[in-house]
């Protein structure tokens, strides 16, 4: 059979612990969209077996699409890089902040200001002038920590730091100031590269569960123009509500899977 | 607290909701005295503005007396009487600093939301959907006043509410579609819509130097209203075969100089391209109606300006753009930068050039909210504004 033939080990592109999620992922959804009777729950359950097949094959038609695989080359050359080439999620956003660069490069440099803005980060701690723990809120609820180091440094006009080997979350990023003529202030333009838990099915589950890296990086560059230009991220949580918050939370589930 | 809730299409509800609290240093919490209804807050009632959801307070034309303050507020204290204009802006940003204040960058925490849709979002606004930042509006008991320090006016204590309730929003939404006019002496200004905002860009128009004022609407109130207490000449548009003739015989054959749009996305016609939009609008093929604002175009001179302050939210089509193209004209448009004008608006009001509370027919309590939104949506009983006391 032709199928067959698709599934020797030369088209595999899909690494053996992200075709365990694949499949486990893929159940559920299938699950799920089979107890919704209904057009939208047809489609999902669709959804949700392509996963399954995905796993048990090891094939990834949109990776083959993409030209890309999430299976190691080789575990030899990751002496120099956090993420090798061709690997991982690379975001780069930027955002106009009206303050000279010096006071924004002030505030970024002690790291420990971080999770201020930073809504995936729960702490920053700072171990020397180079190397800091930080720890996040991962995709979906789990938890991550690493060692980073700042291997680039230009004061005044770009930060750039990786992870140290052997971290949860190899990732690497950099953080550029450049000021605007006629008083508009410095663009701030971050660049982030990593490599989620679970491979590159760890970013689409992210997606699904609404925590889109680009999406992220944006508003947490959004909160930082806010708390520096303002002194404080505007907000409505905690406000009062016709609809008590467990009934209003029901509801909003009930929309987004609509 | 007692506040007004929107539940759905056509439903808003009083309901007893927690009372709210400060929740950044620069908030203030203002005990509100007197809100109204808008004419904008019908879209939402309508349901024609999207990012509703169940329970949001509605409400953005309020004032009221401060009862608590932020840390980061040193020019408020308790006691002091408030009006706070319906657009929450930071003050500080790019846009604010420039008077641009409806377009701020910092206040709307769904600003995203805007930006799929828009491509770039402005200000947050009280009570006006999730799209304009989900805040808790002003048809309520009490309010959280973001940026306290730098967006409600104090109102000396010798004016009465009603006089000064509209500084949030009608008065100057008027005046800033009056000024987008660039009024020139002896230019001829015609406002489609007699509403509040209608009627306050009329009076504007007059005090920036305007020769002559045209309105048109069809509610007979409103014309009077508009004939009467605005001075103005007035068209209804039922009554005429059609508004172009009559517009170009009242100026000699130039068309006005300025038209200002005062109705927004619901208008009202009995033309093809009304019937056209709002058999689309009912389908959900198109967000607005636009049968004003085509008619503003088309009859506005060459080289002329149309100024639009009434709310339009996506898509409208049959725009006559190549009669703006070529006839030249200025199209100037947009939320009104209310907190660029407040304060010489109250300074009329405090000199007697004008009393807002001239537009007011209807003095109820905020438990009147859901029957008065129904008789405003209608015009039943003569409705041209709703003020509540909670």
């Amino acid at each position: 059979m032709q199928t067959t033939e698709t599934l020797s080990t030369a088209s595999q592109n899909v690494n053996d612990r992200e075709r365990w999620v694949s499949v486990v992922l893929g159940s559920a959804v299938a699950a799920y969209g089979l107890t919704r009777r209904s057009i939208a729950g047809t489609v999902i359950a669709g959804l949700g077996g392509a996963l399954v097949w995905r796993g048990a094959s090891g094939h990834c038609a949109v990776y083959d699409a993409l030209g890309i695989t999430s299976i190691p080359e080789s575990d030899g050359d990751r002496s120099n890089v956090s993420v090798p080439y061709g690997r991982g999620v690379r975001v780069e956003q930027t955002v106009t902040i009206g303050l000279p660069p010096e006071e924004i490069y002030a505030f970024f440099r002690n790291f420990e200001n971080l999770p201020r803005f930073m809504s995936h980060l729960q702490s920053v701690k700072v171990l020397d002038d180079k190397r800091s723990h930080w720890v996040t809120k991962g995709p979906a609820g789990s938890d991550a920590e690493w060692d980073a180091e700042i291997i680039n440094e230009i004061p005044n006009e770009l930060i750039g730091w990786r992870s140290v080997e052997g971290s949860q979350i190899d990732n690497a990023g950099s953080v550029h100031f450049k000021p605007n003529p006629g008083g508009r202030g410095t663009d701030v333009k971050v660049i982030l590269r990593y490599d989620p838990p679970g491979g590159l099915l760890g970013a689409v589950t992210a997606k699904i569960f609404g925590e889109d890296p680009g999406h992220q990086v944006k508003e947490d560059l959004r909160a930082l123009k806010m708390l520096l230009e303002t002194g404080e991220i505007a907000t409505t949580e905690g406000q009062p509500n016709g609809v008590p918050s467990r009934a209003r939370l029901r509801e909003r589930l009930a929309e987004l899977v609509r | 607290m007692k506040a007004v809730c929107w539940f759905g299409k056509t439903d808003v509800r009083v309901e007893n909701v927690p009372d709210p609290k400060i929740l950044n240093p620069h908030d203030a919490i203002v005990r509100v005295t007197l809100t109204a209804i808008c004419g904008s807050d019908l879209h939402l009632y309508d349901g024609y503005i999207p990012t509703m959801t169940k329970g949001d307070i509605l409400g953005h034309e309020f004032m009221g007396e401060v009862v608590e303050v932020g840390a980061a507020v040193t020019n408020l204290k308790a006691g002091d009487r408030v009006i706070v204009p319906f657009p929450i802006c930071c003050g500080r940003c790019w846009f604010c600093k420039n008077d641009q204040w409806s377009l701020c960058d910092n206040t709307n925490p769904n600003a995203w939301m805007v930006e799929a849709m828009y491509g770039f979002g402005g200000a947050a606004l009280y009570g006006y959907s999730h799209l304009y930042g989900g805040y808790a509006g002003g048809q309520a008991e009490y309010v959280r006043v973001p940026f306290a320090d730098v967006n409600p006016v104090k109102i000396p204590d010798g004016l009465p509410d009603e006089k000064v309730l509209f500084l949030t929003d009608i008065f100057p939404t008027g005046y800033f579609a009056a000024d987008n006019c660039d009024i020139k002496p002896g230019d001829v200004v015609a406002v489609w819509g007699c509403g509040p905002v209608g009627l306050f860009a009329m009076k504007s128009a007059w005090m920036l130097g305007a020769a002559r004022v045209i309105a048109i609407d069809r509610v007979p109130e409103r014309l009077r209203l508009a004939r009467e207490a605005c001075n103005a000449e007035t068209v209804d548009f039922e009554e005429v075969d059609d508004v172009y003739d009559v517009l170009k015989e009242m100026t000699g054959g130039r068309g006005p100089d300025a038209c200002i749009d005062a109705v927004g996305m619901e208008a009202h016609g009995h033309t093809p391209d009304a019937l056209y939009d709002r058999v689309k609008q009912v389908m959900r093929i198109e967000f607005d109606r636009a049968h004003a604002l085509r008619q503003a175009l088309h009859c506005c001179r060459k080289g002329g300006t149309v100024s639009i302050p009434g709310v339009y939210g996506g898509f409208i089509d049959k725009i006559p753009f190549g009669a703006a193209f070529g006839k030249g004209l200025t199209l100037k448009m947009g939320q009104a930068h209310v907190q660029k004008y407040v304060r010489s608006l109250l300074a009329r009001i405090e000199r007697d050039e004008i009393d807002p509370s001239f537009l007011i027919t209807h003095r109820m309590r905020l438990d009147d909210a859901p029957e008065m939104y129904r008789t405003f949506r209608d015009k039943e009983d003569e409705c041209i504004k709703v003020v509540m006391r909670p």
